[in-house]
């Protein structure tokens, strides 16, 4: 079972994003679970989500407590929230910004996990090009195809299809792929 | 005439013998026999359909049971029989179906105290999906069930325009639980909880509510006050109120010969003089404006309708006049003001 | 149908299937998309001959409903926490009516303090309410147990509760299998009800009971209970005959049959807990799962058979009976009752306002119960320190006022 857990601010669209990260699993004939942090949050405040992807049925309903993932929509949440709780020796860490890594200040974490485990996008950068909005969880969506091979860009793509409808709907399609080119990208570029 | 003509209103009466009148002293009543017969009123038909039969537990001379049977068949006249009423807890439930016996000649649903209003809803939203248009709606309950406990209920029933007639019937107090004070309890009047005690013995002045008024605010097809007293009104009333769908407000002062310490002959008259006096505003409103009032004639001071009411016999006390008796006027005096209810001489 | 689809919608559209005619909506968390989902499916003509009505409170919500079914019309409601507590007075009147409603509960701890999170206090809090109420563990349950309350509340002409973790099924996204249309219109026939608020045949319902009969209607409420004890397995059977899996039942057991210890629980914690026996198997521990469906009826006779051959039951529940401890360890106990050599019973609450019950903490708590049982009500991952500081400041000074007010203070002057 693979475990992510999205961490981003009301707003952003969290509970999206682990939602089409399920139905792209979904997709691709796999067992999905995707649910909030159920809070009462309002929009800015710290807000996280949950996705496990396995190939069989998923009883567990407890919190993603050892996350194979993290996909961390907002980097300002690393001086609020303890963003890195139980995330694992060999897990993935994909984070949105704009800054060079060096500039999160979060080297220990880093240093601690894989070589090319550490992913940067600017998401927000990429959703303001394409769908003219800051919301990041698409293209995020995008990256995270790139990594460790749990869902194929296709799912993905098919699913940000299946929830926004139109132009909408392609314009995150389009973050989307560019994320993910770009996390490919980097993805070589470390671990060459 | 002579003394000992039993046809005569004159009779002496005897102890324990009702003084008998043959017609109505001071009202506008005019018996059916004096009018066309489409004129007739609903009661005088043999074809009423009886919906609140007889046999039923009510107390001598209660208002209650007389305006339920007048109000409901001509509801269900209205109807074509094609009516189904919801009732509140109260006086008017306890007293028409005691187990295992029921005076209630229609389908009849009592569920709880507050809910008359949001129950009624739900029979007729049925009765829509159903197919069933025909089938009207009434809901029915006292001022507790009304103006207290139901108001929410009421007041959602309302604003969203159901199709319901709700019919409060008014005896100003919880009467089923042994007279306490209720939100239409009169200032002064004297209940179980507002007892004849201490600096301000009575029920407090300016409190209360009028729910006729908030049904209007509610801006709904059609609210009406009515009273026993005037019960030809209170047919035409209830026709006309079942002539118009959405949501649709009477309520009907209905005396409680137990709850305000009069004896049970004079509930019409107390009834009459509530209106004569000023104390009970009679008026129709539609979608928020008031389109009829009952005028007075004659305005009649406010102490004729509360001395016959041990309610407000602490306020005849010793030889002094006590001053809330002028407070009470000025509360006549307003809602004739108000209501225009009296015409400049 | 398979879909990835929230729990809440997922539901919506199976009570959209059962055809209700009448749903009443008032909103509170975490029920509230559930009604919203209905609701759309009315606006956009998906669901056809229902009227969708927004009241005013849950007291409305429920009466409304009790008007409709009175008046033949199948009626649908949901609320959670306070909502229920709000419409308490009508939920008896429902089934002291014999109205066949059906509500779902997404279930939420009850407040003071407010708290908007998953565990089955309210639930509880009505059990006594003459409703039947079914646990669903998990969002394709939810579903099924919807399509067969409609039938079991019309065929006892008594109403169900179908009790959903709030936020933890309402608000998951998995998979689950929407049934079609015809499946279940041949599971589910139209509403007929047995007595009916109709002009052509005038009847009085709800009518004052006194001393000579009120006894006489309480007997044949339980008694018709005890007669749904029957059907509830038939109606899942049914279920599993016309739509190919099972759901629903009095219980189910899992590898209950080699183990020393049993765990009793309802709803979607009991996944949780099978991912715990699971491992704790591979240590060697003998450990088994009941999952209790029907909570009300109380299967006393099937629970005794699922649970007798056990040395140890633990009670895991998310509610706690202030002052007496876990009910349903209490009502297990009821099932235990008069055997020759019962198992030896652990009663654990976990889960109030929404706390997490992880697989670690559940692992430790049954390995507890075999070396080191307690007595009385186990609180599973109780904060010990700062209780213990409430309670050895309360006996330095006995402070009055609100209880979470006192532990708040005292958290903030720890750090």
């Amino acid at each position: 079972m693979f475990q992510v857990r999205i961490h981003g601010r009301g707003g952003q669209g969290v509970v999206t994003a682990a939602e089409l990260l399920s139905v792209a699993a979904f997709r691709e004939g796999r067992n999905a679970q995707a649910f909030p942090s159920f809070g009462s949050e309002r929009t800015g405040a710290p807000v996280v989500a949950f996705c496990r992807i396995s190939n069989k049925e998923i009883r567990l309903r407890e919190p993603v407590l050892e996350p194979d993932c993290l996909i961390v929509l907002d980097a300002t949440l690393f001086r609020a929230v303890d963003v890195f709780q139980g995330l694992k020796p060999d897990g993935w860490l994909l984070i949105n910004t704009n800054k060079p890594l060096a500039e999160l200040h979060i080297d220990p974490v880093v240093q601690r996990l894989p070589k090319g485990h550490t992913v940067i996008v600017p998401a927000t950068e990429l959703a303001l090009k394409h769908v003219k909005r800051p919301v990041p969880n698409a293209a995020l969506l995008g990256a995270f195809a790139a990594l460790g091979g749990q869902v194929h860009i296709d799912a993905v793509e098919a699913a940000i299809r299946e929830a926004f409808a139109g132009p909408v709907g392609e314009a995150n399609v389009a973050a989307a792929r560019e994320a993910y080119d770009a996390a490919l990208e980097q993805e070589k570029i470390l671990t060459a | 005439m002579e003394k000992d003509n039993p046809m005569t209103s004159e009779t002496t009466p005897g102890d324990g013998v009702q003084k008998l009148h043959f017609y109505q002293k001071g009202t506008f009543t005019v018996g059916n026999r004096l009018v066309s017969s489409d004129e007739r009123s609903v009661q005088s038909s043999i074809d009423r359909s009886n919906a609140l039969t007889c046999g039923h537990r009510a107390c001598q001379g209660c208002g209650e049971a007389l305006g339920a049977r007048y109000a409901i068949d001509t509801a269900m006249e209205a109807a074509g029989g094609n009516l189904i009423a919801v009732n509140a807890t109260g006086c008017l439930e306890v007293f028409t179906t005691p187990y295992p016996e029921s005076a209630w000649q229609l389908p009849w649903l009592h569920s709880l105290f507050g809910n008359a209003a949001a129950v009624a809803t739900g029979v007729a939203a049925a009765m829509r999906v159903k197919g069933r248009r025909e089938v009207r709606v009434v809901a029915q309950g006292g001022d507790g069930g009304t103006t207290d406990i139901g108001l929410q209920c009421l007041s959602g029933m309302f604003e969203r325009n159901d199709d319901v007639l709700y019919i409060c019937y008014d005896n100003e107090g919880y009467m089923n639980t042994g007279v306490q004070r209720s939100s239409a309890t009169p200032p002064a009047a004297r209940t179980a909880t507002t007892p004849v005690l201490g600096d301000e013995p009575g029920n407090v002045f300016g409190t209360g509510k009028s729910v006729p008024k908030i049904a209007v605010a509610h801006e709904i097809p059609y609210v009406a006050t009515a009273t026993v007293a005037d019960l030809r009104d209170l047919e035409a009333k209830v026709k006309k109120a079942m002539s118009i769908h959405g949501a649709r407000y009477i309520q009907i002062d209905v005396p409680c010969p137990l709850g305000w310490g009069a004896a049970s002959h004079e509930t019409i008259h107390l009834a009459r003089l509530a209106v004569e006096t000023g104390f009970y505003p009679i008026f129709e409103a539609e979608h928020g404006r008031v389109t009829s009032v009952r005028k007075i004639r004659h305005q009649v001071p406010v102490t004729e309708y509360l001395k016959l009411q041990k309610r407000f016999a602490h306020l005849f006390k010793g030889d002094k006049v006590d001053p809330r008796v002028a407070r009470l006027q000025a509360r006549c005096d307003a809602n004739i003001a108000e209501y225009g209810l009296l015409d400049a001489a | 149908m398979l879909k990835q689809i929230e729990g809440s919608r997922a539901m919506a559209e199976a009570i959209a299937l059962c055809r209700p005619e009448i749903i009443c909506a008032y909103p509170i968390t975490p029920q509230t998309h559930i009604v919203e989902g209905v609701g759309a499916l009315v606006r956009d003509g998906t669901l056809q001959n229902c009227e969708f009505i927004n009241v005013e409170s849950e007291f409305a919500a429920l009466s409304v409903a009790i008007g409709a079914s009175a008046a033949g019309a199948r009626a649908y409601t949901a609320t959670a926490s306070q909502g229920l507590l709000f419409m308490a007075e009508a939920v008896y009147n429902a089934s002291g009516l014999g109205l066949p409603i059906v509500m779902t509960l997404g279930n939420r701890a009850i407040g003071a303090p407010i708290n908007i999170w998953n565990d089955h206090s309210e639930a509880m809090s009505m059990r006594d309410a003459g409703w039947m109420q079914l646990f669903a563990e998990t969002n394709q349950e939810a579903v099924d147990l919807h399509i067969q309350a409609f039938k079991l509340a019309e065929e006892m002409s008594m109403p169900v509760m179908v009790c959903v973790d709030g936020f933890i099924l309402t608000h998951a996204v998995e998979r689950v299998d929407i049934p079609q249309q015809e499946d279940v219109d041949t599971y589910l026939p139209p509403y007929e009800p047995v007595q009916v608020l109709d002009p052509a045949d005038p009847i009085s319902i709800g009518a004052m009971v006194g001393p000579e009969a009120f006894t006489e209607v309480r007997f044949l409420q339980h008694y018709k209970q005890q007669q749904a004890l029957s059907l509830i397995p038939v109606l899942a059977d049914e279920f599993e005959d016309l739509f190919g899996r099972r759901s629903g039942g009095l219980l189910r057991t899992y590898k209950t049959e080699d183990a020393e210890l049993i765990v009793v629980a309802m709803g979607s914690v009991c996944g949780t807990i099978k991912d715990t026996i699971d491992e704790l198997r591979e240590e060697g521990f003998l450990i088994g799962l009941v999952t209790l469906i029907s909570y009300r009826p109380f299967p006393v006779d099937q629970l005794r058979d699922a649970l007798a051959e056990a040395e140890h039951i633990v009670v895991v529940e998310k509610s706690v009976s202030v002052g007496m401890g876990g009910p349903l360890a209490n009502d297990i106990d009821l099932a235990l009752r008069n055997m020759a050599h019962p198992p030896r019973l652990h009663s654990a609450v976990a889960g109030l306002g929404g706390r997490p019950i992880t697989k670690n903490s559940l692992a430790d708590l049954f390995r507890q119960s075999l070396v080191q049982p307690w007595e009385g009500t186990h609180f599973l991952d109780l904060n010990e320190r700062i209780v213990a500081r409430n309670i050895h400041r309360s006996r330095k000074v006995r402070r009055s006022g609100p209880i979470a007010e006192n532990l708040i203070r005292q958290m903030a002057t720890e750090n």
